[in-house]
C-alpha cells in the first residue's frame, strides 16, 4: 500500500515535471485565449497542484482516470481499447517462452555440461543479449519480405478473422517470447540442477523409487518456486507492454498508446497507464507470493 | 558524479574490490579479499569470458580510435553512392544519403558506449550508496531506503525511462541519466544483500569492537568485502545499458540525429528493410556483440568471483 501510494504520488509529479503546455498543444492551430481558459478549467489545470493531485488520485481510485486531451476520450476507454492486443501478446509471448525454457532448462540440468546443455547455454545468452527490436526487423525482412508467409505487422481481433489473427500474432510473440524465455531457461536449468542435489533426491533415489517418480515429485516440484517467480516478472514485463517490439509490429498495444501520449504529452492518458502498469506489477507479486504458499506448504505458518 | 572517468570494461570498478588494505592491523582480522591479479587469471582460464573480454577491449578501442580508424567521416554526404550494397569500398554498404555504414558504426560505438558507461556509473554511485546504508544500518533506514527503492522497481524499465526521457527531453546525456535512474534500485538491492551477509563478520564486529568509526568500517570491510555480486552487475548492467540506448534512440527519444548510435541507424534502416537490409542489420549487429560481450563477461565474473550467486541474479533487470 505504501509503495502504491508512493508510486502514484511519482506518476503525478514525473508527468507534471513534463515541459510544455498541454493545453496549447491539444488547441494547436485552434488556438484562442478563449478556448485556452475553458479547457483549461475543464481540465482542472488552474488548480494548485496538489489538489489537482487529490483529485486525480480520488477519482483514479474509483476507476476514472480522466480524459485525454488529444481525443477527448476517458482515458480508462483508452486503455480498455488497448487492453485485449496487450493480453494476446504477454500471454502469446509467456507460452513460447515457457516452451522454450522448460524443455531446454531441464534438459541442460538433467545433463550439466553435455554437448546439449552447452548448446542451451549459448542459446539463452544469444537470447538475452538480442535487440529484440533488430530480431523484429529481421524476422520481417525474413518472413514477411522474401518469403512473404506473414504479414508485417497490424492487429485484428480474434472474433473478426481467427487465422489472419494468428498470422499477425506469430512474429512479435516469437521476438517477446524468445527473449523472456532465454531468461528463464537460465531460471530453470539452475533450480533444477540445485533440486538435483539436494538430499532428499540421493534419499529417493537410495530407496529404489523409479527414476521418472523421482525427478516429478522430488525434483520438478522443488524446482517449482523459482519459475513461478521469474515468469512473474516476465509476465510484469510483457504486460506493461513491450514498447518498442509493438511499435515495429504496429501493435496496437498499450506500450504504443504510453509511447503515443508521451509524443503528444496527453498527461491524462501517461499518467493512467504508467499507474495501470505499476499496479499489474504490484498485483502480479502479489500474486505470485500467494502461489508460493499454495506450491510449497513450508511458507504457510 | 556524472562526470567521473568510466571503469575500462575488462576491470568494473577497479579499487573497489581491490586489496588497497595494506594499512598495519592484525592480519587475523583481515578476510580473504578477491585479488585482481587472482581474478583476472582466474578469468583468462575461462576461454568464453577471455574471448568478450578481448573483444570488449577491441570495441573500446575502436570507441577511442574512432577518427582514425573510420574510412569516412560519419555525415559525408555522397549522392551517387546511394543505397550501394557491400562491397569493397564499402564492407558494410552506404545509407539512403551515400553515407558509409561501416564507418557510422565505428563512430556509434563511442556514442553506445559513452552512454553506457555514464548510465551504469549513475547507477553503481548511487545504488551502490543506497544499498550500503541500507544494508548496514538497517532499521529505520532500511526501511524508508529500499521502500523509496521498490517504488521506483515496480516501474517498467523502458516506460521509466521513457517518462524521463519526456520530462528531460532526448539526448545523449538525459538518455544516459534516464537509464541510470532505472537501474538505481537494482545496485541498491544487489548492496544490500552483500551487505547483510558481511556485516555480522567477525573482522566487522572486531574492528567495531576497537573503536573503528562507521566510515571507517564502511570503507575498509563492508565495501570490499561486499564488492563481488557488485561487480558482476555491473557488467551485466552494461549490457542492458547499451541495449536501452539503442531501444530509445530507435525510438526517437535517445541520441538525435545526424549523431551515429546503433539504435538510431536501426530505425533509419528499418525503413529500407525491403531494398537494401544492410542499412539495419549492420547496426544490429554492432549492438548484440556488444552486449553479448558484457554478458558473457559478467557470467565470467560471476564464476570467478561469486559462485553462489549464480542462481540468484540471472538475467536480472531486463
Amino acid at each position: 500500500m505504501v509503495v502504491l501510494a508512493g508510486v502514484s504520488v511519482i506518476v503525478f509529479a514525473l508527468v507534471h515535471l513534463v515541459p510544455g503546455d498541454p493545453v496549447r498543444l491539444a488547441l494547436g492551430t485552434r488556438f484562442n485565449q478563449d478556448a485556452y481558459d475553458t479547457l483549461r478549467e475543464r481540465s482542472g489545470l488552474d488548480l494548485p497542484l496538489v489538489q489537482q493531485f487529490f483529485t486525480w488520485l480520488g477519482s483514479a481510485v474509483t476507476g476514472d482516470l480522466g480524459v485525454s486531451f488529444r481525443s477527448g476520450d476517458t482515458v480508462t476507454s483508452l486503455i480498455a481499447e488497448r487492453l485485449p492486443a496487450t493480453l494476446t501478446l504477454a500471454l502469446a509471448s509467456i507460452l513460447v517462452a515457457l516452451l522454450i525454457a522448460i524443455p531446454l532448462g531441464t534438459i541442460s540440468a538433467l545433463r550439466p555440461r553435455s554437448i546439449i546443455d552447452r548448446f542451451a547455454t549459448v542459446i539463452s545468452q544469444f537470447g538475452i543479449s538480442v535487440p529484440d527490436f533488430w530480431m523484429a526487423i529481421v524476422l520481417i525482412l525474413v518472413f514477411a519480405g522474401t518469403l512473404g508467409w506473414l504479414p508485417s505487422g497490424g492487429y485484428v481481433a480474434l472474433s473478426e478473422d481467427p487465422l489472419g489473427w494468428l498470422q499477425r500474432l506469430v512474429m512479435p510473440a516469437v521476438v517477446t517470447g524468445t527473449v523472456s524465455g532465454a531468461v528463464i531457461t537460465r531460471f530453470v536449468r539452475s533450480s533444477v540442477l540445485e533440486a538435483i542435489g539436494a538430499d532428499h533426491v540421493r534419499t529417493a533415489q537410495a530407496k529404489g523409487l523409479p527414476a521418472r517418480q523421482v525427478f516429478t515429485w522430488h525434483v520438478l516440484r522443488n524446482a517449482l518456486l523459482p519459475l513461478v517467480t521469474v515468469t512473474g516478472v516476465q509476465l510484469a514485463y510483457l504486460l506493461s507492454g513491450v514498447v518498442v517490439v509493438e511499435i515495429v509490429f504496429s501493435w496496437p498495444g498499450l506500450g504504443q498508446l504510453a509511447l503515443q501520449s508521451v509524443q503528444a504529452r496527453d498527461y491524462p492518458v501517461l499518467q493512467g497507464a504508467i499507474l495501470l502498469f505499476a499496479v499489474v506489477f504490484l498485483v502480479i507479486n502479489l500474486v505470485v507470493d500467494l502461489l508460493y504458499t499454495a506450491i510449497d506448504p513450508r511458507i504457510r505458518r | 558524479m556524472t562526470g567521473a572517468p568510466v571503469p575500462p570494461p575488462d576491470a568494473p570498478v577497479a579499487g573497489q574490490g581491490d586489496a588497497k588494505g595494506t594499512s598495519p592491523g592484525p592480519t587475523a582480522l583481515r578476510p580473504a579479499r578477491p585479488r585482481w591479479r587472482e581474478t583476472l587469471g582466474l578469468l583468462a582460464r575461462n576461454p568464453t569470458a577471455a574471448v568478450a573480454s578481448l573483444v570488449l577491449v577491441g570495441i573500446v578501442l575502436m570507441a577511442i580510435f574512432d577518427e582514425t580508424l573510420a574510412p569516412q567521416g560519419p555525415s559525408e554526404v555522397s549522392v551517387q553512392d546511394r543505397l550501394q550494397s557491400p562491397s569493397w569500398a564499402h564492407p558494410f554498404g552506404t545509407d539512403d544519403l551515400g553515407r558509409d555504414i561501416l564507418s557510422r558504426v565505428i563512430l556509434g560505438a563511442g556514442v553506445s558506449l559513452r552512454v553506457g558507461f555514464l548510465a551504469v556509473g549513475i547507477a553503481l554511485v548511487i545504488g551502490t550508496l543506497i544499498g550500503l546504508l541500507a544494508g548496514f544500518y538497517g532499521r529505520w533506514v532500511d526501511d524508508v531506503l529500499m521502500r523509496v527503492m521498490d517504488m521506483l522497481f515496480a516501474f517498467p524499465a523502458v516506460l521509466l525511462a521513457i517518462a524521463v526521457l519526456a520530462v528531460r527531453g532526448p539526448g545523449s546525456g538525459n538518455t544516459a541519466l534516464a537509464i541510470g535512474i532505472v537501474y538505481i534500485p537494482i545496485f541498491a538491492r544487489v548492496t544490500r544483500a552483500s551487505v547483510l551477509g558481511v556485516r555480522e563478520e567477525v573482522y566487522v564486529r572486531a574492528s567495531r569492537s576497537v573503536g573503528a568509526s562507521d566510515f571507517r568500517l564502511l570503507t575498509r570491510h563492508v565495501l570490499p568485502n561486499a564488492a563481488p555480486p557488485i561487480i558482476v552487475q555491473t557488467s551485466i548492467s552494461l549490457a542492458f545499458a547499451v541495449l536501452a540506448e539503442a531501444a530509445l534512440s530507435f525510438l526517437g527519444l535517445g541520441t538525435q540525429p545526424p549523431n551515429p548510435s546503433w539504435g538510431l541507424m536501426l530505425a533509419e534502416g528499418r525503413g529500407f528493410i525491403d531494398i537494401a537490409w544492410w542499412l539495419a542489420f549492420f547496426p544490429g549487429m554492432a549492438i548484440f556483440l556488444t552486449v553479448l560481450c558484457f554478458n558473457l563477461l559478467g557470467d565470467g565474473l560471476r564464476d570467478v568471483l561469486d559462485p553462489r550467486q549464480r542462481t540468484l541474479m540471472a538475467g536480472g533487470g531486463r
